[in-house]
């Protein structure tokens, strides 16, 4: 069934802060192989002109997609999420993700289509820092595949 | 952000460093707890097959996460990426051995933009097949 395009526009309340770890960094730079010392030497970041250790540009995701379950799981939208794949996926940065950012995600549904039979729903994620200043954008398109007739 | 790369020593056409980023279900499961997606379609290959998959596959966000290692290895510093975007089109099969499987990286700067910044376009394959497409990255350079 096609979802409610009047969900279109809705946005979630900002999640809890979620603090960045440099030791969690480290653990994600490590498992995507990267060594770059950026993610681990806080002395090579400041090198870079950054503050302490920075976040791999992909690290942001499992914030804004933890976030994003107050949208996948909303009842009211209805969303089938066993039959949920991963679209599309796009970053916009003010700044990179850093050790020590306590970082909060609004949710907002931006676009609901209906394509043969499947919803495709396009959810952007603000991330903001402790002191309110922008730091990332995340848009996560979801395809939720049409169901077998019964 | 102090990226080692002049925008002035860049031209449309510019190849960046192609690189080859090998993948086994080790990687995945050291994936899975890093980045806390724990679907059974990364790890086990009975749920991954009862729900129409090949085999085990890797995680979208890992691919995602290896191909822009071919821009931050050339920039220096990963706080030079400005956007990056890309569209997950096929699935990287990981059989269980212990070859895994291999993404293969290349991009080209394909436009020259304003403030330094250029659009760079990536490609990334596994098995001969294209595994990202749309996929892009706006990069700020010295």
């Amino acid at each position: 069934m096609a979802l409610d395009q009047s969900f279109v526009g809705r946005s979630y309340p900002p999640t809890e802060p979620y603090e960045v770890g440099r030791e969690k960094i480290r653990e994600f730079a490590e498992a995507v192989g990267d060594p770059n010392p950026a993610y681990t030497d806080p002395e090579a970041a400041k090198a870079l002109g950054h503050p302490d250790v920075v976040a791999p540009p992909t690290f942001v995701f499992a914030i804004t997609f933890k976030a994003a379950g107050q949208v996948v799981q909303d009842p009211q939208l209805g969303l089938d999420y066993g039959r949920v794949v991963h679209g599309d996926q796009k970053f916009s940065y003010v700044r990179p993700v850093r050790a020590g950012d306590r970082l909060t995600v609004t949710s907002t549904i931006e676009a609901i289509k209906s394509l043969a039979g499947n919803d495709i729903l396009d959810i952007r994620g603000e991330v903001h820092d402790e002191a309110g200043e922008h730091v990332v954008t995340a848009w996560t398109k979801l395809v939720a595949r049409a169901a077998e007739e019964a | 952000m102090t990226a080692k790369i002049a925008y002035d020593d860049v031209e449309v056409g510019t190849e960046l460093p192609a690189r080859t980023f090998p993948v086994t279900r080790a990687t995945l499961v050291q994936y899975a707890g890093a980045s806390g997606d724990f679907n059974p379609i990364h790890w086990n290959e009975k749920f991954a097959k009862e729900v129409g998959l090949p085999d085990v596959i890797a995680h979208g966000m890992f691919t995602m996460a290896e191909a822009i290692r071919v821009v931050t290895d050339w920039t220096g510093d990963p706080g030079a990426v400005v956007e990056y975007g890309v569209r997950f089109t096929r699935p990287v099969v990981v059989p269980n051995d212990d070859q895994g499987a291999l993404i293969e990286v290349s991009a080209k700067v394909a436009a020259k933009l304003d403030d330094n910044t250029v659009r760079v376009d990536l490609t990334a394959t596994s098995a001969g097949q294209k595994v990202l497409g749309m996929s892009r990255a706006v990069v700020r350079l010295a």
